[in-house]
């Protein structure tokens, strides 16, 4: 359905977006993944023909989108990172204009939106601009879905977001594939990616690996160690200079630390203990897909 | 299907809705209109005057009562000495200061010609060139009337030529007249740049422009969707000045009113063209308006509107050749004054059509340039 091909973005002397190559699968709901600046929104925009590729091809369906740009703009429902609707319009007249500008009708579609929109029904006459973030959300959702897109490009829809209203937004998003719609989410929340069907991960440009979140945490193949400790900081900076250490770094409040080869957990307690950090207790962890960006960072470096 | 009604529908909720614009489209005619027409008035009346006679004589008196008589000056004063008397202008107690020297009256019969000495504050150079104008007028009835009396009336009528004027177009000279067309334009100027400059940097400002961008919606439909209320706006500001300046004015509508309808037609697009143009340029409301406001007071100042066109300098005037405001305060003068018809202003229509053409070019290339 979508086909990036060794898409290039440049922005003066820096690489915003280095040969991106990847494909989505209709009625895929896909996630790139990656932290801010990492070109995400770019690729997005991209493909939604707000901004056009140095290098390389898109399509939607087969169609270019600069070439075909009306084609795509027909047919993808777009959410922007920021709230783009007219806070000034109602709930009602926002969508309807929506619909209209597409040629068709709330009427038409509603069975689209049907699920969401009841949600936003009661404010339907209250402006936009007062609406609550989620409810924002809800109404920018349904805004991209009303002209019956094939695929619906959403940058970042869940970022500022509380925890409640996120966990909604991606069971809808899930419920939306099962119609044969295709979805480009991009998050900056890796834990979002367990949401997603495959992943694309990003850091500086690049996009550094492509898979179901099962295929990209079981391609961690280093060993991986939590260690607990009374003073974190020293931990860390001690593991750090360990020369085992791939890697050590802190994650929620805990030391990580991958190394090439199996440790003695013991033995790695006494050398902290002589490097006077008290109270550690060391175990094996289960790699997640924080520790594979982890170490897929290391390897783009 | 074209997007244009649903988008046109959409702008004029928005503007309905906006208690920013809704004040400028309805209060802002009738505040100016009503409040600044009274106000742009160029008659000076109330000149303060001192006056220091150390003459004393039958003509100083006389002088000196012609003053107190004239409706322009009001005498404040006698200083005792012409430095008292400087001080009073300095320190603002007085705007004009006459001097009646010793034995004027004497060297006024002996030799024919006497001279006064006269200060005037300069800072409003608008004001103290009329305080002059009328001073000398108060100085020729004196000299006409020196005359009468010393030639025993023998001479009264031979030989004197007098000035009869008839103002065409305008017979009282009624400044309203010349100004309320004049603010009209001013109007509906200020009303189609301001507010189209801002709407369209508005969508950019607010991020909906992203939205917008990824619809079937044209740009053509778009920028025509951001217009076209203004343009509606806009004559309708000029059908709101004028039932104000007949009704409350009684301003002369000597010619066929559908014909400024139709110039200001054509002069709203070169208008509205110029606020596209500066919302391309800009990125915010604010700087949308700033830009449109540095523009508006050239041409305003440009216009002829305050200062007479003729009296500007030779580059000047060459400026204002390109002023779209300049035209359509000379077309609406002549149609409401002078009842102008077409044939005597299609000169007029020719070069604002021209200047529609040349700015939406512009306006429509530079939103492209910027969109890519």
């Amino acid at each position: 359905m979508i086909r990036f091909d060794q898409v290039v973005k440049r922005y003066g002397n820096t690489t915003a977006v280095d040969r991106a190559t990847f494909t989505v699968e209709r009625g895929e709901l896909f996630g790139l993944i990656g932290p801010d600046g990492a070109g995400k929104s770019s690729m997005m925009r991209m493909l939604v023909t707000l901004l056009l590729p140095d290098d390389g091809t898109i399509t939607l369906d087969g169609h270019d989108v600069v070439a075909d740009y009306r084609f795509v703009r027909r047919n993808v429902g777009y959410m922007p990172g920021t709230f783009s609707l007219y806070t000034d319009l109602t709930v009602e007249e926002n969508l309807q204009f929506f619909a209209n500008v597409f040629g068709t009708t709330i009427q038409e579609n509603y069975h689209l939106i049907a699920e969401i929109y009841e949600q936003l029904a009661p404010f339907k006459d209250r402006r936009a601009g007062a609406l609550s973030g989620g409810m924002k959300q809800k109404l920018a959702l349904c805004c991209a879905l009303i002209h019956r897109p094939l695929a619906l490009i959403l940058d970042e829809p869940t970022t500022g977001v509380d925890a409640v209203s996120r966990a909604e937004f991606w069971s809808m998003l899930r419920r939306l594939t099962t119609t044969g719609i295709t979805i480009v989410v991009s998050t900056p929340y890796l834990e979002e990616a367990a949401l997603c069907d495959r992943v694309g991960l990003i850091n500086d440009g690049r996009l550094m690996q492509i898979d179901t979140i099962g295929g990209i945490v079981a391609s961690y193949d280093h060993a991986l160690w939590r260690i607990d400790a009374d003073n974190t900081r020293t931990a860390l900076q001690v593991l750090r200079e360990h020369p085992a250490a791939r890697a050590a770094y802190l994650y929620r409040s805990s030391v990580m630390m991958s190394t090439d080869q199996e440790l003695d957990p013991e033995h790695l307690t006494h050398e902290l203990l002589r490097s006077g950090v008290t109270g550690a207790r060391v175990s094996r962890a289960q790699p997640d897909i924080e520790d594979r960006f982890m170490d897929l960072m290391l390897e783009h470096a | 299907m074209s997007a244009l009604p649903h988008l046109l529908k959409k702008e004029f909720r928005q503007i309905f809705r906006n208690k920013a614009m809704l004040p400028i489209i309805f209060v802002l005619p009738i505040v100016q209109l009503l409040i600044l027409v009274n106000a742009a008035d160029f008659e000076i009346r109330n000149i303060n005057l001192i006056v220091e006679d150390l003459d004393h004589s039958r003509t100083s008196r006389e002088l000196y009562g012609q003053f107190e008589a004239s409706p322009y000056f009001r005498v404040v004063g006698a200083p005792a000495t012409t430095r008292e008397g400087l001080d009073r202008l300095d320190h603002d107690k007085a705007t004009v200061f006459l001097r009646i020297p010793a034995h004027f009256e004497r060297t006024l019969l002996a030799t024919g010609t006497g001279s006064l000495a006269l200060d005037i504050n300069g800072i409003d150079g608008q004001a103290a060139g009329l305080s002059s104008f009328y001073i000398t007028r108060i100085v020729a009835d004196l000299n006409r009337n020196i005359v009468v009396r010393e030639r025993k009336g023998a001479l009264q009528t031979a030989g004197r030529v007098q000035v009869k004027e008839r103002y065409w177009y305008n017979p009282d000279l009624e400044y309203k007249n010349t100004m309320l067309p004049g603010l009209m334009v001013l109007l509906v100027t200020m009303v189609g740049l301001f507010l189209t400059s801002m709407n369209v940097v508005r969508e950019m400002e607010i991020g909906t422009i992203e939205q917008i961008n990824v619809t079937p919606i044209r740009k053509w439909e778009f920028i025509v969707g951001k217009l076209f209320p203004f343009w509606v706006i806009g004559l309708f500001e000029l059908a709101l000045g004028l039932t104000i300046g007949v009704l409350v004015y009684r301003i002369p509508v000597q010619g066929n009113v559908g014909l400024l309808f139709a110039f200001a037609g054509i002069y709203l697009t070169v208008i509205l063209g110029m606020g596209l143009l500066v919302s391309t340029r800009t990125q915010t409301q604010q700087q949308a308006m700033f830009v449109s406001w540095f523009f508006m007071v050239i041409f305003l100042l440009m216009s002829g509107l305050f200062t007479p066109i003729e009296n500007m300098p030779t580059w000047a005037q060459n400026i204002t050749l390109f002023n779209p405001i300049a035209y359509f305060i000379d077309v609406i003068r002549l149609v409401l004054l002078k009842g102008s018809t077409f044939s005597d202003v299609s000169r007029h229509f020719g070069i604002i059509l021209l200047f529609a053409i040349a700015v939406n070019v512009l306006a429509v290339l530079s939103y492209r340039k910027r969109a890519a």
